[in-house]
């Protein structure tokens, strides 16, 4: 009995040497190995079809795995690289083997439009991804928003971009705006109301957290854009009625001329420069600042 | 010395889905056998005589108790060299041949490379198994497979032998012969251990018997005790137990159930005896001269009724 | 390796080189290598990358599945047919019992492999009519594959001391999917938070990680390998499959054979 017990206590320790020894020898091996595992097999199986074909019926299942492989690859490298060749052939392969999967179209796209580095900065290449995703389902017309998102904000082809909203707002079951959309492109052209309202509507139809943090910095910035707008214009009419550049902001407030301290969208208060500019304090948190920005 | 000693050894399995309830496969045993003794382990299938080898064997582990054999813990794998074990219905690995067979289990069981062959076809000879060469064992007929199993408890020569049913599922001639096999073990001093429910077996190669039933001990005994304790007697069956006072000399073992009577008389007294229940007005049933056989005390052990109502 | 062990062990072997299933394993594996040329002739210019791929994934699953295939029935046939009766009433320990099957199965493999790697070879001589040094280096791709067979030989034995083979060659081939995929599940830890995190990392690891053993798309590339991606894989193969057994063994040593 007792050589049992020796067996059983030298048995368990070994099972917890190994084990502890197994996860630093495999750390070891994917270190060895560098971390683009993932690109070899995207670039060893550049086709969709042919791993359809291998999935052996399991093709939306090996499509969400791929899906999760090209969020997984956007969010390792947005922000901090420029390179994202991967990204494409990712999302190929993933709308190959499953058709209907309507995330990889949407979020997908923004992600390919994107410039460097918070996306690939490949507008066609998201503009084609998204044509292909009407064509599989061109029922769904939150698709035809993406299209004429990408076309509007990174290709500046308003044209597109009208008759991407105009094609979504006929097909059954699209929200009313989507003709107001269509109808600001035909008018307006690149505006700082549209660009809100297009960045809304990514913010909304998506559930990635980057792509969400990327939109949530857009509006801000824009917001930020409008609210500089507003107040170089107050400071202009205070220098029209005391002759002088304000200050601070207590002498506009005095004037008449703000309710209170103007704060960003962040909840900071703007910067009033000596030369009358005004400005933000922390440059870092409005990435997209001053595209809208009246000179 | 006692060669094997059984002390309290049970074994409970868990029943049902929850596996909370215990049935007890084998009630706490308490047993020893001698050095040179064949022992017969007695009881009708699932009495527990199965469960008892797998625990000695160590295939189970036990629910409480241990055991003894040639005085060490019977799992102490030193002893395990000098046992030989044959389970019930033997199935070998039927892609070897028999020679490759003993071969194998002689090297599980240590026997040293010089010899070893020459032992496996000798044991092979014994076993009456001398002339089937390379054959594979899934050409074997059952009675052959009894025999290699019989070879392979014996190849490294121990000095205790377990063996399950050896005779289950054969011919009487098949049988005949593993008679015969385990006679020729016995008049070279092994110790035997053999469970079966063939009695006639039991009877004619036992020195003694243990009679297990519903997992409990009920009885041991010396075979050519029960024989001669039973030889010579006679049955005897009558209604009228007021008249039992009047023969208690004579009657042996009374059974009272109700006013009926059964009891045994030296077949020389049956005639006075018969004549007192007479005068005493004994309406008499039955008499039956008894043959004293195993199958007689095996009854009587593994009975669970009362004595029969006639 | 004690004379109880290597009995085991080769009886294990022989058992497996006696089954005729086997062979009509391998004779399916040398078909398709020898028709790989014919692959080629459809996809013209690629008569090398496509015999290198389809012969090197055969020998990697086609071992694998021959593993699972012996393995789940290693020692829940041997109970089945009360055959452990004879053997544990030997001198015979548990542990034993359980590691001389491991190094049955395993040499049965490699054997296996070897017998497949020289077809393979064969093959690729008849259609590049000469070898090279690339050729040489497809044979990490096979030491691999080794190395995988000593995982799914652990696995499978691990489930086979304690479940009956039908559902053994479920857990042990689930595992060889999720094995296949472990990356994806060690990223998607990576990503995950909480509980969540918590668990797939735990998972990621617990799984026989095959991710790391497939080396063919390189191979067949011939692109470099480093010396320590051999020694780690080594290692972590080797380990893990210690502690896989140690498992079985830990199982096995307390459990009461039916």
């Amino acid at each position: 009995m007792r050589s049992k017990k020796t067996v059983l206590i030298v048995a368990a320790g070994a099972l917890a040497v190994c084990f502890a020894g197994s996860i630093f020898a495999l750390d070891g091996a994917t270190a060895a190995r560098g971390g683009e595992s993932t690109l070899e097999e995207v670039l060893y199986l550049p086709s969709g079809k042919a791993l359809q074909r291998l999935s052996l019926g399991y093709s939306s299942l090996l499509a969400d795995i791929y899906w999760t492989r090209a969020v997984q690859y956007f969010g390792s490298r947005v922000q901090r690289s420029t390179r994202y060749e991967l990204l494409d052939p990712l999302l190929e392969i993933t709308t190959d083997l499953d058709p209907h999967l309507i995330v990889a179209y949407q979020d997908g796209s923004i992600f390919l439009s994107q410039q460097p580095t918070w996306g690939a900065g490949e507008p066609d290449k998201a503009v084609a991804l998204l044509e292909k995703g009407i064509r599989n389902n061109p029922e769904y017309w939150r698709l035809y928003f993406t299209l004429g998102f990408v076309h509007y904000v990174d290709r500046h082809d308003y044209k597109a971009a009208e008759q991407a909203f105009r094609k979504g707002s006929e097909v059954p079951g699209a929200l009313p705006w989507m003709r107001v959309m269509a109808a600001r492109m035909a008018e307006k052209g690149a505006d700082l109301g549209t660009a809100v309202a297009l960045w809304q509507g990514v913010y909304n139809n998506t559930n990635d957290k980057e792509l969400k943090q990327t939109a949530t910095m857009h509006l801000d910035s824009l917001r930020a854009d409008a609210d500089m707008n507003e107040l170089d214009r107050r400071i202009q009419l205070y220098r029209q009625k005391t002759g002088a550049l304000p200050a601070r902001w207590s002498d506009l407030i005095r004037a008449g001329l703000l309710p209170g301290i103007p704060l960003d969208p962040t909840g900071v208060p703007y910067k009033l420069e000596a030369n009358g500019q005004v400005n933000i304090q922390d440059p870092s948190k409005f990435k997209f600042l001053g595209e809208f920005r009246n000179k | 010395m006692h060669v094997i000693e059984i002390q309290g050894l049970s074994k409970d399995y868990p029943v049902g889905f929850w596996k909370k309830q215990l049935r007890p496969a084998l009630k706490p045993l308490d047993l020893a056998v001698e050095q040179g003794e064949t022992f017969g382990f007695l009881g009708p299938n699932g009495a527990g005589k199965t469960t008892t080898l797998k625990l000695l064997m160590g295939i189970i582990f036990p629910s409480s108790g241990s055991a003894r054999i040639l005085g060490k813990d019977f799992h102490d794998p030193e002893i395990k060299r000098r046992i030989g074990f044959l389970p019930e219905q033997p199935y070998f690995y039927d892609y070897l041949s028999a020679p490759e067979l003993l071969d194998y289990y002689a090297q599980l069981s240590g026997v040293p490379q010089t010899g070893r062959k020459q032992r496996i076809s000798e044991m092979l000879d014994r076993v009456g198994l001398g002339d089937v060469g390379n054959k594979q064992l899934r050409k074997f007929s059952k009675g052959m497979l009894q025999r290699v199993g019989i070879a392979q408890a014996i190849i490294h020569d121990p000095e205790v032998i377990f063996l399950d049913e050896p005779m289950s599922g054969l011919d009487p001639l098949g049988r005949h012969e593993i008679r015969e096999l385990i006679q020729s073990l016995k008049d070279v001093g092994k110790t035997i251990f053999f469970s079966t429910h063939i009695l006639s077996d039991a009877e004619a190669l036992c020195d003694r018997v243990a009679v297990i039933h519903k997992g409990e001990l009920r009885g041991v005994g010396v075979v050519n005790d029960l024989r001669s304790s039973a030889a010579g007697k006679t049955e005897v069956i009558w209604e009228g137990a007021s008249a039992l006072g009047s023969v208690s000399n004579y009657a042996l073992e009374p059974h009272v159930t109700g006013d009926t009577v059964r009891a045994t008389v030296s077949t020389e007294l049956l005639d006075t005896m018969l004549e007192r229940l007479r005068q005493q007005h004994a309406r008499l049933i039955s008499v039956t001269p008894l043959h004293g056989t195993l199958e007689q005390y095996f009854l009587s052990r593994t009975s669970d009724q009362e004595p029969v109502r006639v | 390796m004690n004379s109880r062990l290597s009995a085991i062990t080769l009886n294990t072997f022989r058992e497996a080189v006696r089954d005729r299933v086997l062979y009509n394993l391998i004779i399916f594996v040398l078909l398709l290598v020898a028709s790989a040329p014919l692959f080629g002739q459809i996809s013209i210019g690629l008569e090398r990358l496509i015999l290198v791929n389809v012969g090197l994934s055969s020998i990697s699953v086609f071992g694998i599945l021959i593993g699972i295939f012996i393995g789940i029935g290693l020692v829940s046939k041997e109970i089945e047919k009360k055959t452990l009766y004879t053997i544990l009433s030997r001198p015979v320990r548990r542990w034993e019992f359980i590691v001389g099957k491991y190094f049955g199965l395993v040499l049965t493999l490699v054997v296996n492999a070897i017998l497949m790697s020289v077809g393979f070879y064969v093959a690729l001589l008849i259609s590049e009519h000469k070898l090279t040094g690339a050729d040489g280096h497809l044979l990490i791709a096979i030491y691999f594959a080794v190395l995988e067979f000593l995982m799914i030989t652990a696995v499978t034995l691990l489930f086979s001391s304690f479940s009956t083979p039908i559902f053994s060659a479920i857990f042990a081939f689930a595992l060889f999917v999720i094995g296949t995929f472990a990356t994806d599940l060690r990223n998607f830890a990576a990503a995950a938070h909480g509980m969540t995190k918590w668990f797939a990392t735990a998972a990621a690891y617990a799984v026989p990680n095959f991710a790391s053993l497939n080396v063919i798309g390189q191979v067949a590339h011939d692109q470099p390998l480093g010396g320590s991606l051999i020694v780690m894989n080594t290692l972590y193969a080797l380990l893990y499959s210690a502690a896989v057994t140690a498992g079985a063994v830990l199982i096995f040593e307390r459990r009461n054979l039916k």
